[in-house]
């Protein structure tokens, strides 16, 4: 992505723009999941192997094996890519099979995040399989005889004419040559919806099965023989501590303990690391704990939230910085003139990423290659710095796939991978390390605590005039690969990853949004991709004042809002995947009203119903997502219970419902633990809460009633691993505000929150 | 050294006896299908059984299952089809999958105490129990879908 500074995110990656491998018989690499037991790569079967692109294999078996370039970290997103393939080449889908591929130039850019992996791989997919079907009738028509014209294709058999020939026994006669230019893909057309067979069905996912009998490889239990232990002393601060002395005479009574290196890291990923050695985990833990390093810590050892907030707000009120996403003319003379309007400032805390596997990697040199054996997110991202770090070029090192033991986010930053493979250079021995929990959370990229400040004016028919939003936290996508950030308006680079949702599709007049790189942020803690990414804040500090104006203007929320999405102007929305813009984002959010009989319901004393609707994350790739929230307030304790959380969504064409649907509850969850229970805060440079002791999320009591709705439609697949996120915490605020008048500006929503606000109000 | 059994066979390990019980049985025992979440028995992702209870194995020393049955997930059933893995499987419950066979192992003793538990039992026995892909109310129902089986006599053959 990095070579793609200016198109960036914003639109589909042209994966396709390389030459696509020939076909290539009998010749073809296999390669597989280390050892994950998704599937069994093998050599491919005697008879030939066609292999049409890249992207899937057929043996003489008729075996279908397609290969993943995304990480399998809960989203069954093999099974939904698979099935795009298998749709439009007419397999049997009994025949598929899935091989999560390890790093290798060839798949190009292999990033998992951003929701991106259906909307991205569609294109090239779906492409993919329809050049292979017709190669396949092609090849198949000669072989029987008759014109290709009379054939057809379905469940892996080419028929025509009474006769028939499966694919299997087309590939076996090893003739089978057909080769797609890149040209010629990109002019290939996909079947009409109507004519799909396996796309909006449901199947059973093909990873799931490991993960229920203890058969499935994460990273954590990758194995090689001969590697030894290592876990690592995290120093006081992230980047700017330097060891001073190591003294381990007291962990020289650990069986199994080695010894302690400083690691020399020419990257700067792991500053001021310790690696403890030992012939076992536990000895290296134990011995860790005995390990005495003093380090100089530098500066960010005595900064904490409250400064890094402080600062926030210092840079919202310098009116000069900042990279503008949307600047329209006139914004600051509406607001001053305006009878109506309203200035609130909303934050957020700290909130760490928690993946449940804590971040480990096994490394070692073999044969002039370094292998890295981990879970990760942005390969492409890692192997650049990995190369920086152990001195080596790219092409000799590579990224071994496992299962994730969660992402969301965390594994996109693969800097764990950069400790262990100068673990295991400094030692020169295969080293697997493994972080404790407070070791993963100390060395989190946790999302950045941001500050908000939104002012909206209205007329006096309830009309919005201008809106303005500045928004101010640490960037991630500007410390860990600032090549990768558009231009504002302004031309000041900007992380969407830190400011999209901000610009939003409602039509409010003259608007401007304007974010602000927290540099202090960015010196105290590494600020990481974490599940919503910007928009899990951007959306809480839009959808709450809008909600607020709505009230203060005496228009009801949701009236306030379908007024807005109105598809005026840039909010028109245009393809590939924003056909219909604004109104598509109306149509959600008035089919949730209608679900839950907004404005018709009574309900009990202290109970409230809030509504949010956002476009998921990135105008490119909106997903049209709308939710209402219903909490009971107890106004003795400020305790806030969620009763219910209904939500429906417009991802456009749904590959594979029942994932799509387990990922839009997941996701509902997080912005339910966002919102109530997850945060922490920065103390003297590190998190103060390091484990689940004290660092709350969701648990199964928490869990409310849900109903989710996805909307039916052939409309380009977009993506649905995070959007739910963004409207549950503000939801819930306003659920808050219509249940007690209280209005709370912080997440997350602390019971003492709810009744200093609950006071303000009395 | 230290005897117990796993899974129905005997061991000997060499681990130490303060070692925690979540890594002799990955390390030592090489079976990885336990989980390592937290290290402090907050999460619920190490959980096996000790002599037929839910036990979290990270903060178990190893001396303390001297003598004991000890099973691990995969040694639930002999063909991971425990009415519990049935009904995750049929209810697709797994996401990144990393906590279930914790989520299992607890749930199955759950099930032994209350055959037919409540929401509330459910809450309760299941609190200690952390799914970061959320998957909370799929593991509800499928509790509720293998209790209801189980209960039914429709599988007989389980042997935990």
């Amino acid at each position: 992505m990095t070579r793609r500074p200016d198109r960036g995110h914003r639109s589909i990656p042209d994966l396709s723009r390389r030459e696509f491998l020939v076909t290539t018989i009998g010749a073809a690499v296999w390669l597989g999941y280390a050892g994950s037991g998704l599937a069994t790569p093998g050599a491919p079967a005697l008879g030939g192997l066609f292999e049409p692109t890249i992207w899937y294999g057929i043996d003489a078996q008729g075996t279908i094996t397609v290969n993943v370039i995304r990480a399998e970290m809960g989203q069954h997103v093999g099974t939904a890519l698979a099935r795009i393939v298998a749709d439009e080449l007419e397999a049997d889908w009994t025949k598929v099979r899935v091989v999560t591929v390890d790093s290798d130039p060839k798949w190009g850019e292999m990033v998992t995040g951003g929701s991106w992996s259906v909307w991205q791989s569609f294109p090239v997919l779906s492409r993919a399989g329809a050049a292979g079907r017709m190669a396949l009738i092609e090849e198949g028509a000669k072989i029987l005889g008759v014109r290709r014209e009379t054939c057809t294709a379905r469940d892996g058999v080419v028929k025509a004419d009474g006769k028939s020939i499966a694919y299997g026994d087309i590939v076996a006669r090893g003739t089978l040559r057909r080769t797609f230019t890149s040209a010629e893909l990109q002019a290939i057309p996909i079947k009409a919806p109507s004519e799909r067979r396996l796309i909006g069905r449901d199947t059973l996912a093909l990873d799931i099965p490991t993960k229920l009998d203890g058969t499935g490889r994460y990273g954590i239990d990758a194995f090689v023989e001969g590697m030894v232990y290592a876990r690592p002393k995290v120093p006081p601060t992230r980047y700017d501590s330097k060891v001073i002395s190591i003294d381990d005479s007291a962990a020289k009574g650990v069986a199994g303990y080695l010894k302690s290196l400083a690691l020399e890291d020419p990257s700067g990923t792991v500053p001021g690391w310790v690696m403890v050695y030992a012939e076992s985990f536990v000895a290296a833990s134990k011995a860790a704990e005995l390990v005495r390093v003093e380090w100089s810590p530098g500066p960010a050892a005595t900064i904490s939230e409250a400064d890094v907030q402080k600062r926030a707000a210092e840079l919202i009120a310098d009116s000069t910085g900042g990279s503008l996403l949307v600047d329209d003319p006139g914004v600051d003379q509406v607001l001053a003139e305006a009878k109506h309007k309203i200035e609130r400032t909303y934050t957020t805390a700290t909130v760490m990423h928690v993946a449940l596997e804590p971040v480990n990697a096994l490394a070692y040199e073999k044969d002039g290659v370094f292998e890295i054996h981990t879970g990760n997110q942005w390969q492409t991202l890692i192997l650049p710095v990995l190369a920086k770090a152990l001195g080596c070029s790219q092409d000799t090192i590579v990224l071994r796939s496992y299962l994730l033991g969660g992402g969301f986010g965390r594994r996109l930053a693969g800097d764990y991978a950069v400790g262990a493979a100068l673990a295991a250079k400094a030692l020169g021995r295969p080293v697997k390390m493994v972080c404790t929990r407070p070791d993963d959370m100390r060395f989190d990229c946790p999302r950045s605590p941001s500050t908000q400040v939104v002012r909206i004016a209205w007329a006096e028919d309830g009309h919005v005039t201008a809106m303005d939003h500045q928004a101010a936290a640490g960037w991630p996508t500007g410390v860990m690969n600032p090549a990768f950030m558009p231009k504002g308006v302004n031309g000041v680079p900007y992380d969407p990853f830190a400011s999209s949702g901000a610009d939003h599709w409602y039509t409010v007049g003259a608007q401007r949004v304007r974010v602000l790189r927290n540099d202090l942020a960015e010196r105290t803690f590494r600020p990481g991709w974490l599940r919503s990414v910007g928009a899990g804040w951007t959306s809480w500090a839009v959808e709450s004042a809008i909600d607020e104006a709505a009230h203060e203007a005496s228009v009801d929320p949701v009236e306030f809002r379908l007024r807005m999405l109105d598809g005026a102007g840039r909010n028109a929305g245009s393809p590939p995947s924003a056909v219909g813009g604004a109104r598509r984002q109306a149509a959600v959010l008035a089919r949730l009203a209608e679900k839950i009989g907004w404005g018709r319901t009574t309900l009990p004393k202290d109970v409230g119903i809030g509504v949010a609707t956002t476009f998921g994350q990135e105008r490119a790739m909106p997903t049209w997502t709308a939710c209402a929230a219903r909490v009971r307030v107890d106004r003795a304790s400020g305790r806030v219970t969620v009763e219910k959380l209904t939500l429906v969504v417009d991802a456009g064409t749904i590959i594979h419902p029942d994932g799509a649907q387990a990922q839009v509850e997941g996701a509902a969850l997080w912005g339910l633990s966002m919102a109530l229970r997850e945060g922490t805060e920065f103390v003297n440079g590190q998190p103060k809460d390091t484990n689940l002791d004290t660092y709350a999320l969701l648990r199964m009591g928490d869990v409310p009633e849900m109903e989710i709705e996805l909307v039916q439609s052939t409309e380009a697949p977009v993506g649905l691993g995070e959007p739910a996120t963004t409207v549950v915490p503000p939801a819930i605020a306003n659920a808050i505000f219509a249940a007690t008048g209280a209005r709370v500006r912080h997440t997350p929503i602390r019971k003492e929150a709810v009744l200093q606000a609950l006071e303000r109000e009395t | 050294m230290t005897n117990f059994t796993i899974n129905g066979r005997a061991v000997w390990v060499q681990s130490p006896a303060d070692a925690p019980l979540l890594w002799v049985i990955r390390d030592e025992l090489r079976l990885t299908g336990t989980k390592f979440g937290c290290g402090i028995g907050f999460c619920g992702a190490c959980t096996v059984h000790v002599d037929g209870r839910a036990t979290r194995s990270c903060i178990t020393p190893l001396v303390a299952v001297a003598g004991a049955n000890v099973t691990t997930i995969e040694g639930l059933h002999p063909e991971g089809r425990h009415p519990l893995q049935e009904a995750w499987r049929e209810l697709q419950v797994p996401q990144c999958g990393y906590c279930q066979p914790g989520q299992i192992m607890q749930a199955a003793t759950l099930l032994k105490d209350y055959p037919n538990p409540s929401d509330r039992d459910i809450d309760a026995v299941m609190a200690g129990s952390v799914c970061r892909c959320m998957t909370y109310p799929r593991i509800r129902k499928a509790i509720k879908v293998a209790s209801a089986r189980m209960r039914g006599g429709e599988t007989s053959d389980s042997p935990a």
